[in-house]
């Protein structure tokens, strides 16, 4: 009786993630296998791909270093400056904000997340464009400033798009952050600097880590801020993906492309889990 | 700070209400407001690719999000009954559905598909008893399949959550008073992770509405609503792309308050 109901068990369980196992395989895990073939075959003639077994594709890598460097400067950046305005916001939702429009400020910040990041770039081409601060400026005597389709144009735009994501982790490690330790360290005589630089801040480092690690990788793959806001002078590696598949399409110098990709992300993960480990580690100690 | 946190706030919001705004406009000019009008929503709403592609997004969006909505929640509660090590399987499979950048889950679901299709097209014509056999080819089912991936792995992670923090001793209670697991799933646990899963479908269709990415490789023939979007901002900026925007920004809205507000934690009542 036991043995029949414990197979009767794993028959339900395996049933309750057979569909979402099938997703996994047929959509996640082959489409990858797929790709990583094609990374080491050759365009067709008339383009797509022809089997062939070749590190030709890798060794073309450095044709596209444009995409790579402008990607791996101003994602980077990018996500920096994002740092540097989520964090004063992240700060004073967690800590400063009156509790009771708390909700109603952090999900002020959440929902932009979750519009239509078309539409938000749009609206910057719409600013940034000749018919607006550009026009603006003519008034004022200043002419021909060109904003759009510069690099400053594509970071104001990441900043943008990416300032939500950057607050929440940051916000959510600040709100876990134990009050009594920041009273102790006033009644112990440290000024409020020092209390944030020395127990505020090292405190929410994971979440400032999190915050980081998600925006950088994110932007790795971004193409529309650099199409809409970079114009075709600022462009990433997302542009050059879009380029090889749908225009040119050379799939396997693509596929070679996307596979870099994805093993940069890899690395930047495991980066950003052993220095948050390491965080999360020295805490404890701390702590205790 | 408030000061800045204020502007920040207005950062976030005046060029989106700056779009709003110049869909009102009556005139074409981007930049000078001449008169109050909606002369552009009609103009928009009279537009046949417009609304074929706005019907085709709300077709994937509804799809996708239902079915991730179904296999997410049984991934959840199929996976607090797995050995670990398959959990950690799942957990990481889960996590880079979510992590790997958009473009690749797109290019890779292109490329996988299009050598899918490649075997079994000529497969399915010799096979075939009839004159025309079908090809298959990518489309709505092809959209629908990938943003489903990135859709069930947030439906998963929402209501896992939801499960972890739910108290065993209320389903420990049930199967002690003799429910079935059935029972006690329908009448005990189900009541409590719904708003979870709702949450869940509401992102899933949100993300699926608004994705242009993914769709743009593996649309194939068919057009979505952001593609449209996409394609007529490179044709020029003109107010009647501001009252589409304006329309799929409502409706992102109201798809995401109501997730968030059915996600709130309830507070404990008192006196209990």
């Amino acid at each position: 009786m036991p043995v029949a109901t414990n197979t009767k068990r794993n028959l339900v369980t395996a049933a309750l993630v057979a569909p979402a196992a099938a997703w996994l395989m047929i959509f996640l895990v082959l489409p990858f296998i797929a790709m990583l073939v094609f990374a080491f075959g050759e365009r067709a003639p008339e383009g797509g791909y022809q089997a062939a077994f070749t590190f030709a594709q890798f060794a073309r890598l450095p044709t596209r270093a444009a995409a790579f460097w402008n990607t791996m400067v101003l994602a980077p950046v990018g996500a920096l400056l994002c740092l540097l305005v989520a964090y004063p916001v992240a700060y004073y939702l967690a800590v400063k904000a009156d509790p009771r429009y708390r909700l109603i400020l952090v999900s002020l910040v959440v929902v932009p997340f979750w519009t239509s990041l078309l539409v938000r770039t749009y609206a910057w081409m719409y600013i940034l464009g000749s018919r607006g601060i550009p026009n603006l400026l003519s008034m004022i005597g200043l002419e021909d400033v060109r904003l759009l389709n510069t690099p400053c144009a594509v970071l104001l735009g990441i900043v943008y798009g990416y300032l939500p994501l950057m607050i929440m982790p940051i916000y959510v490690s600040l709100e876990k952050l134990d009050r009594r330790l920041l009273e102790a360290s006033a009644d112990l005589g440290a000024k409020p600097v020092s209390t944030f630089f020395g127990v505020t801040l090292p405190l929410s480092l994971p979440g400032v880590m999190t915050g980081v690690a998600l925006v950088t990788i994110l932007l790795l793959g971004e193409y529309l801020i650099p199409q809409l806001l970079g114009g075709g002078k600022v462009f990433f590696i997302g542009n050059a993906l879009v380029d090889l598949f749908l225009q040119s399409r050379n799939w396997p110098f693509g596929s070679a492309i996307a596979v870099t990709l994805v093993a940069v992300v890899v690395v930047i993960l495991m980066v950003a889990m052993r220095i948050a480990f390491r965080v999360a580690g020295t805490r404890q100690v701390d702590l205790v | 700070m408030r000061a800045f946190i204020s502007s920040v706030y207005i950062f976030l919001y005046a060029p989106i209400a700056l779009v709003v705004l110049f869909s009102f406009n009556a005139g074409r000019s981007a930049s000078e407001f001449t008169g109050f009008s909606t002369a552009w929503y009609g103009k928009a709403l009279g537009n046949t690719f417009l609304v074929s592609a706005l019907q085709n997004s709300l077709m994937i969006a509804f799809t996708s999000a239902t079915l991730a909505a179904i296999f997410g929640t049984m991934a959840a509660l199929g996976m607090e009954r797995l050995a670990p090590r398959n959990r950690a399987i799942f957990d990481a499979l889960f996590a880079a559905a979510i992590v790997v950048p958009g473009v690749v889950i797109g290019i890779a679901t292109l490329v996988a598909l299009v050598a899918v299709f490649s075997f079994v097209n000529p497969a399915l014509a010799t096979i075939w008893p009839g004159d025309q056999p079908p090809q298959l080819g990518l489309g709505y089912g092809s959209i629908i399949a990938a943003h489903g991936l990135f859709s069930m792995a947030l439906v998963t992670m929402i209501v896992k959550a939801r499960i972890a923090s739910l108290g065993r001793d209320i389903v420990e209670a049930s199967s002690d008073l003799y429910a079935t697991p059935l029972t006690t799933f329908r009448l005990i646990v189900l009541p409590q992770i719904l708003p979870s899963i709702l949450a869940g479908f509401l992102l899933a269709f949100t993300f699926s509405f608004d994705d242009f990415i993914i769709a743009f490789f593996v649309a194939g023939s068919k057009t979505t609503l952001p593609i449209y979007v996409f394609a007529s901002i490179r044709r020029g900026v003109t107010p009647e792309i501001n009252a589409i925007a304006t329309l799929v920004l409502v409706a992102s809205l109201l798809l995401i308050l109501t997730a968030r507000i059915l996600m709130r934690d309830k507070k404990p009542k008192s006196g209990e």
